[in-house]
């Protein structure tokens, strides 16, 4: 063995010395941690290893690694430090398998969606807010009172640590602002290359407080056909925030809660509303479709009357597609009897996320399961389902 | 929207379907070839034939690029995407059109790099981050986009880039509208010319139409009411007794077209002896590739293209449709085997195709419809 006293280069040339760097985060962490001081006894330094294991764990790592993944104590340190630190709540705390909810004997609504949407953060919002706000919309659009979530993530190995944490802020955030709790979770981390930074997948459980059932297959013909604001924001966003077509527009994501809307137009318009669905992939022109097929009915939507920004009609008119197939994350589409529609158009209007919302069509008998388009020009034209996908992955 | 609404004013088409309704003489029958498939989708999308008296019917003329590439061009792409270190970029509606062994995106799924491109610019940017890689871009299109491939073409010579070809299928308009002319059972009155073609080469080459085949031809703009414009035009020259090219697109068809453009073609391409069209077979001269000066950038010269041939499916009358022989709706196969979701013919597969804008958005029976919201 040499003699370290020769083999260390810094011994035989001092210059070497000087161009040493050290592992910043070991003197952090030793830094952190306090050094033990001299005289310490043995027992002592178990006392505080047991203390320092009490502590709740911080995540030192800036990406994620395969080992958080794992199962063992990376995985541990990621749930604690970073998602229960931002969903802490009574129900998730535990960390059991499941969360045990307890509610009042009745009908529940359950539901599921996954989110994989590129970019991950844009301008209004990001993949966090959408995951919460999406199921949480699934349930509004139920009619059910949304009450708590469960949130699985798939990340892909390298994602930044400080990226998941931007992403379980929003979701609190969202999660808060929807008067939900996220109870329960799992985490994957898959190689390099196998997924596109970061799924998540959430599921939701909410009550059905109301005597309401709501249908795609319930209009009839003279049913008024409202949609909550203008349409196509949210697609037209992310769309432009991947950059790929070099064009920029002042337009954020639409991205919301609908629980509270969606109970304010119940409120005043209870049974006379025959379905609720909020416009996410496919838009108001897919919804029309379910509601025409379903129901074998005709929906007739006047153009005109559809708002949309004009930032978004420029948009979608320079991409070749139509903003009613343009996806939303914070609009929806009622079906209400007519003589409702008065009441329920005024309900929208008056609470916050609905003040662009507007009566766009009305459902007839012929032909039974076509939309028809009344357009701007004086014609009419048929408003099919969608073929391929014009915008992939927007949530 | 500014500039686009001026030209969708229903009150405006209404005073105009007036006009064309007191042109129309009483008893004849007017038939009108849109040679766009950008006019077609317009005519669907905005509804415009209900501004049209029953005596006027227009006719889904070929201009649809991804509409007319023929099956075994697609098998031939299909084959250079195949190379392992090749990747073959392609504009997004050529992405469905079947070949004769599956479309671009069963042979991306099956581990094909093919990848969607907005313009043949972002092929470059593709060749210049994947070094390692060949990029084939997959060149379609009418007089409109063959100056932006040729243009691509001299900035890859510039910028040196050894690993970008292109595979040439841009067309040329005027020989396929002869060959409609040519057709033994032509039943036309006039053609709504070419839009952002003419905006490339003018309104001149047109010339021979009214002067050799005694038909008028206005170049039209996109907007639904340059169309019904163009129509009236149409029948002004009859109820006046011309028969000539007239530019309803003056706002940006040049007469002469756009020398720089024109020129730049030139530079890069000539025209083949020959080229294969869907449902209208082999017409001369009717397109471009690329000149032995720029053979380093030809994926017909780098490559050996296996020339795939195959016949349209027995049961398409692609042809027919694109001749104006008939609608849509009256092809055998339309809306039943043919849908756009399996689309058996390239009419089906791009929303600029006749049968697709028929499927899309015709699809329903004008007297019922009438009948319904008038309840």
């Amino acid at each position: 063995m040499n003699d370290p006293a020769v083999s260390d280069p810094a011994v035989q040339d001092p210059a070497v010395k000087d161009r040493e760097t050290r592992a910043g985060w070991a003197e952090e962490a030793v830094r952190s941690a306090r050094p033990h001081g001299h005289g310490v006894t043995e027992e002592q330094v178990l006392e505080r290893i047991a203390r320092a294991r009490a502590r709740a764990p911080r995540i030192r790592d800036e990406r994620i690694t395969l080992a958080h993944g794992a199962g063992g104590k990376a995985t541990h340190t990621l749930i604690e430090a970073v998602f229960l630190e931002a969903f802490r709540n009574p129900l998730l705390e535990p960390l059991d398998d499941g969360a045990a909810l307890s509610t009042p004997a009745g009908r529940l609504a359950f539901t599921t969606d996954s989110f994989v949407v590129s970019p991950l953060f844009f301008p209004g919002g990001d993949i966090g807010d959408l995951a919460v706000n999406g199921t949480v919309n699934d349930l509004a659009m139920c009619g059910a009172r949304p009450m708590h979530l469960s949130a699985g993530f798939i990340l892909e190995e390298g994602f930044p640590v400080a990226d998941l944490r931007r992403i379980t802020a929003s979701m609190s955030a969202a999660a808060e602002a929807a008067g939900v709790t996220i109870v329960t979770g799992d985490t994957k981390v898959v190689q390099r290359g196998k997924a596109d930074g970061c799924y998540v997948t959430t599921a939701g459980v909410g009550l059905l407080e109301r005597d309401v059932a709501l249908s795609a297959a319930n209009a009839r013909p003279g049913d008024v056909v409202l949609v909550s604001g203008p349409v196509g924001d949210h697609g037209i966003t992310v769309m432009l925030a991947r950059g790929e077509l070099d064009i920029s527009a002042d337009l954020v994501s639409d991205t919301a809660p609908l629980h509270g809307i969606a109970a304010a137009l119940l409120d005043v318009a209870g049974d006379g509303v025959r379905l609720l669905r909020d416009a996410t992939r496919g838009g108001v022109a897919t919804i029309c479709n379910e509601v025409a097929t379903s129901s074998s009915v005709a929906v007739v939507l006047e153009e005109r009357a559809i708002p949309v920004r004009p930032v978004v009609t420029g948009a979608a008119e320079l991409l070749g597609i139509d903003p009613l197939y343009v996806a939303c994350e914070g609009r929806f589409v009622a079906v209400v009897a007519p003589d409702r529609a008065d009441a329920a158009l005024a309900a929208l209007r008056s609470h916050p996320l609905g003040e662009g919302a507007a009566r766009i069509g009305t459902v007839g008998d012929d032909p039974p399961g076509l939309v028809l388009l009344r357009t701007g020009f004086g014609g009419t034209r048929i408003v099919d389902l969608l073929v391929g996908d014009p915008l992939p992955r927007i949530c | 929207m500014k500039y686009v609404d001026e030209y969708r004013d229903a009150d405006t088409a209404r005073a105009l379907s007036t006009a064309i309704a007191a042109l129309c003489e009483p008893g004849r029958r007017y038939s009108f070839m849109e040679i766009c498939g950008g006019h077609t989708h317009t005519i669907y999308k905005h509804g415009l034939e209900d501004h049209l008296p029953e005596a006027i019917s227009l006719v889904h003329g070929p201009g649809c690029p991804v509409c007319v590439i023929p099956m075994g061009r697609v098998d031939d792409a299909i084959a250079l995407a195949e190379h392992e270190d090749v990747i073959l970029t392609s504009f997004g509606d050529m992405l469905r059109v079947p070949g004769g062994r599956g479309s671009f995106l069963d042979a991306k799924a099956a581990g094909a790099d093919i990848r969607m491109v907005y313009s043949p610019l972002d092929s470059l940017k593709i060749a210049r981050q994947n070094p390692d890689k060949r990029v084939v871009f997959f060149a379609i299109g009418f007089e409109t986009t063959t100056p932006s491939t040729a243009m691509t073409i001299l900035r890859a010579e510039a910028e040196g880039l050894g690993n970008f070809s292109v595979f040439c299928n841009h067309v040329r308009v005027c020989p396929a509208i002869t060959a409609i002319l040519e057709s033994p059972d032509l039943n036309l009155d006039g053609f709504i010319g070419p839009g952002h073609v003419s905006t490339v080469i003018g309104c001149a080459p047109y010339e021979y139409v009214p002067r050799d085949y005694g038909k008028p031809l206005v170049t039209s703009g996109f907007e639904p009411l340059d169309i019904l414009d163009s129509i009236h035009r149409l029948l002004r020259q009859f109820a006046e007794g011309r028969c000539e090219v007239e530019n309803e697109y003056g706002r940006v068809v040049p007469w002469a077209g756009n020398p720089r453009a024109l020129a730049v073609i030139d530079k890069v391409m000539e025209v083949r002896e020959t080229f294969e069209w869907r449902g209208l077979g082999w017409i001369p001269e009717s397109a471009m590739r690329l000149r032995e000066e720029y053979a380093a950038f030809d994926a017909e010269r780098i490559f050996a293209v296996p020339g795939v041939r195959v016949a349209d499916p027995s049961a398409c009358q692609c042809g027919e449709v694109l001749r104006g022989l008939i609608k849509p709706w009256e092809c055998k196969v339309f809306g039943t085997a043919c849908t756009p979701e399996t689309p058996i013919g390239t009419c089906m597969v791009s929303s600029e195709g006749a049968c697709a804008a028929y499927y899309n958005f015709g699809r329903f029976s004008r007297a019922r419809v009438k009948e319904a919201t008038l309840r």
